[in-house]
């Protein structure tokens, strides 16, 4: 398991490539990765990302933990990064790994849901208009309940 | 204890942290304290549904007791990911 939270940027495939390394059992690997995306008006000038540390590390773990027990899984990274972020910037990402592809993919769908509300990150959008804490959505409270 | 804000409650109470000395035996009872401190914190605190708790770093409810517990922390909805 590797958690990294961080503020410095982090190498998608550098990470992806490394964390396929030394598995012979591995026949799946599925790797999601979030964006900054900008809003529909195109005002978005950056996304500040706080956090809780210390919570933050525990919190993730937890959850990874959690994946592992319920799917058969080799391993499992998560990278979130916290601080000042601009369009286009790659947030955070997760990766998994397993002997087949359900549990791989079905873990890192489970580890996002999670991530959206049971890790301690709060976001703020700065925009032309000011800056606004970003509001948590009702259907990432509900999307818990598929698990 | 220690007492951490975030996010929007952290710029409503006007501080990250704060040392307490408290009676309080559970996270509720702390809340109606902290309540009638000031008026910053009873805007804080107006709507506990809007709020969510942490003791010592993992996820807790307002009717958990705080006995032995060393940090105490409030803050809205998580939005990570």
């Amino acid at each position: 398991m590797r958690i990294l939270v961080q503020s410095d940027p982090f190498d998608v495939a550098a990470e992806t490539e490394g964390f396929a390394q030394g598995h012979e059992n591995v026949g799946a690997l599925v790797s999601f990765t979030g964006i900054v995306r900008n809003n529909d008006a195109g005002t978005l000038k950056s996304m500040q990302i706080e956090h809780y540390p210390g919570m933050t590390e525990k919190a993730l773990a937890k959850i990874a933990t959690e994946a592992q027990s319920r799917w058969d899984l080799q391993d499992v990274l998560v990278i979130h990064r916290h601080g000042d972020l601009v369009p286009g910037e790659k947030i955070m990402m997760v990766a998994t790994a397993a002997r087949h592809r359900k549990a791989a993919f079905e873990a890192a769908d489970y580890l996002m849901d999670y991530l959206k509300s049971r890790a301690p990150f709060w976001k703020r959008e700065i925009t032309s208009d000011g800056a606004e804490w970003v509001a948590a959505k009702e259907d990432d409270e509900e999307a818990l309940n598929r698990w | 204890m220690q007492v951490l804000y975030f996010a929007w409650v952290r710029e409503r109470i006007g501080l990250p942290k704060e040392t307490l000395e408290s009676s309080a035996s559970t996270v509720m009872e702390l809340v109606e304290e902290l309540r009638a401190r000031e008026e910053r914190y009873a805007v804080a605190f107006s709507d506990l549904s809007a709020l969510r708790v942490a003791l010592d770093q993992d996820l807790s409810d307002f009717d958990a007791s705080l006995e032995g517990v060393r940090e105490v922390a409030f803050f809205p909805p998580m939005t990570g990911g």
